[in-house]
């Protein structure tokens, strides 16, 4: 097997059955394993909510590392939609050149730095510090912030090879907390300022609400950035015809980055709880139970992707889920789509080949199955593509 | 070439030129509003929906297999809802009329 290759670990249970279970602190879940169950029940809030009590929808449960609602995702229709019309916008800003143009200055750094020290350990010295900066962008705060997060590490939830930790999730409800102050008392043009200005329901956002916000973009762009990021370096330094073919070949990038986020499948699952007695798969689900939406699961059923186990680099016809689907769609998404897309465009133009060192997986415990999500660690040599 | 004209929500009328590529990029390039296209055109993120004037489906053709599941579960979709990322631009396509869904 490949270094960089991310097995299914769901194929078998997805076709002989469709679903798979999981304990997660004595609160089950069953695991929805194919395209069009995980789309359908994606869709259906009304059956399976995300309105439950705080970080339950969350796999591995987080009921007992927060109180804080996330916003706009722990919430369902129609309150949802008039919370998701308020951040959106504001979301939609990489789309701007001039946010891209900034993003792509960041990123052409880290790799001239990178290239200048020859080695480096992917997930610690380039993912994280890259998305820890490029967040400087998405919530319009300077730069030097970058500096304090990338201090937590890969995880805000958790601590190295550890589950939940809640006294590192404080550590960010601290900080987000003091930072909302801060915004109280002095007003400028960052996300913080801008939510404690927005009107929900004909009044403010309460600092409650403006934190839900601030936790989910904390939380939720931090080890699926990481994760796509380090993986798809791994990917390039495997296959050098791709990264020749992204160098001859710019305008696939976009289609390229579309593939890697259904193969690389960063966020394996969500949870939703189950509002009435139903059936998925011919399978009894009760109220007040769990099920899962399997992403990564739905990014290779064959009976949707043809080769679905292979990085089709310009692959055309391509409804992946990397991004959760319906109403919960990914928020973050044109920040992550346009952070993947200047990184290939911008090591297609000054890396000549990537070598792997050593390395450690980074598998995920499903019970049922193992899933390889990424890396622990993994040095990189990238040599530099002389013009 | 083909001429595309697109009503956005707010009633403004559009009217564009093109000779290839797909009419969701064209959109997106003249920043037609409600055209997202977030995917660049895959059919992942269905941020592209148009209503085709009815009597222009003859022109565009049914929703393939895959977009029709996209569009299935979109509230606002109907008989004449198409993800224009799936529309290539040719001359048969000139004069159609597609309302912006979002």
């Amino acid at each position: 097997m490949k270094k960089s290759e991310l097995p299914d670990p769901f194929e078998k249970a997805r076709s002989a059955k469709g679903y798979g279970e999981m304990n997660d602190q004595n609160d089950p879940v069953t695991m929805l394993l194919r395209h069009k169950d995980v789309r359908k029940s994606a869709h259906n809030w009304k059956t399976f909510t995300s309105a439950a009590i705080p970080g339950r929808i969350v796999v591995p449960s987080e009921v007992n590392i927060r109180d804080t609602r996330q916003i706009p995702f722990e919430v369902d229709p129609p309150v949802h939609g008039a919370y998701r019309a308020i951040v959106e916008p504001w979301f939609k800003r990489p789309l701007q050149p001039d946010y891209q143009k900034k993003l792509a200055s960041q990123i052409s750094a880290i790799i001239d730095e990178t290239l200048e020290k020859g080695v480096v350990e992917v997930v610690n010295d380039f993912a994280l510090p890259l998305q820890s900066r490029a967040l400087t962008l998405l919530l319009n705060t300077p730069f030097h912030e970058s500096k304090t997060w990338i201090s937590w590490g890969t995880h805000v939830f958790r601590s190295e090879g550890e589950a939940l930790d809640g006294d590192k999730a404080n550590i960010l409800y601290d900080y987000i907390d003091a930072q909302i102050d801060r915004a109280i008392k002095n007003p400028g043009e960052d996300m913080y300022s801008v939510l404690l200005s927005s009107e929900f329901e004909g009044r403010k956002l309460t600092k409650e609400e403006v934190k839900g916000v601030m936790v989910l973009t904390f939380a939720g762009g931090r080890d699926t950035v990481i994760n796509a990021v380090t993986n798809a370096i791994a990917y390039l330094a495997e296959h050098p015809e791709s990264l020749e073919r992204l160098r001859n070949e710019p305008e696939i990038t976009g289609k390229t980055v579309e593939e890697m986020i259904r193969y690389f499948s960063p966020l394996t699952h969500m949870g939703r709880v189950v509002t009435e007695d139903t059936h998925v798969c011919e399978h009894a689900v009760k109220v007040d139970s769990r099920i899962s939406l399997c992403w990564a699961s739905a990014n290779r059923d064959a009976s949707v992707f043809e080769n679905p186990n292979e990085i089709v680099l310009d692959r055309k016809i391509n409804p992946h889920v990397g991004f959760g689907f319906s109403h919960h769609n990914c928020l973050g998404a044109s920040h992550a789509r346009q952070l993947m897309k200047i990184l290939l465009n911008t090591l297609a133009g000054k890396v000549a080949s990537f070598e792997i060192q050593d390395y450690q997986e980074n598998i995920e415990d499903l019970n049922e199955f193992q899933r390889k999500v990424g890396y622990n660690h993994i040095n990189v040599k990238f040599n530099p593509l002389n013009k | 070439m083909a001429k595309i004209t697109f009503i956005t929500s707010a009633n403004e009328t559009i009217t564009l030129e093109g000779t290839e590529g797909s009419v969701m990029a064209l959109a997106v390039e003249n920043g037609v509003r409600g055209i997202d296209g977030d995917c660049g055109g895959v059919c992942s993120c269905a941020t592209c929906h148009v209503h085709v004037a009815p009597d222009d489906m003859d022109k565009t053709g049914v929703a393939s297999e895959i977009e029709s599941d996209m569009l299935e579960l979109d509230d606002n979709a109907d008989e004449y809802s198409r993800l224009c990322c799936q529309l290539e631009i040719s001359d048969a396509l000139d004069g159609v009329v597609l309302t912006v869904a979002k």
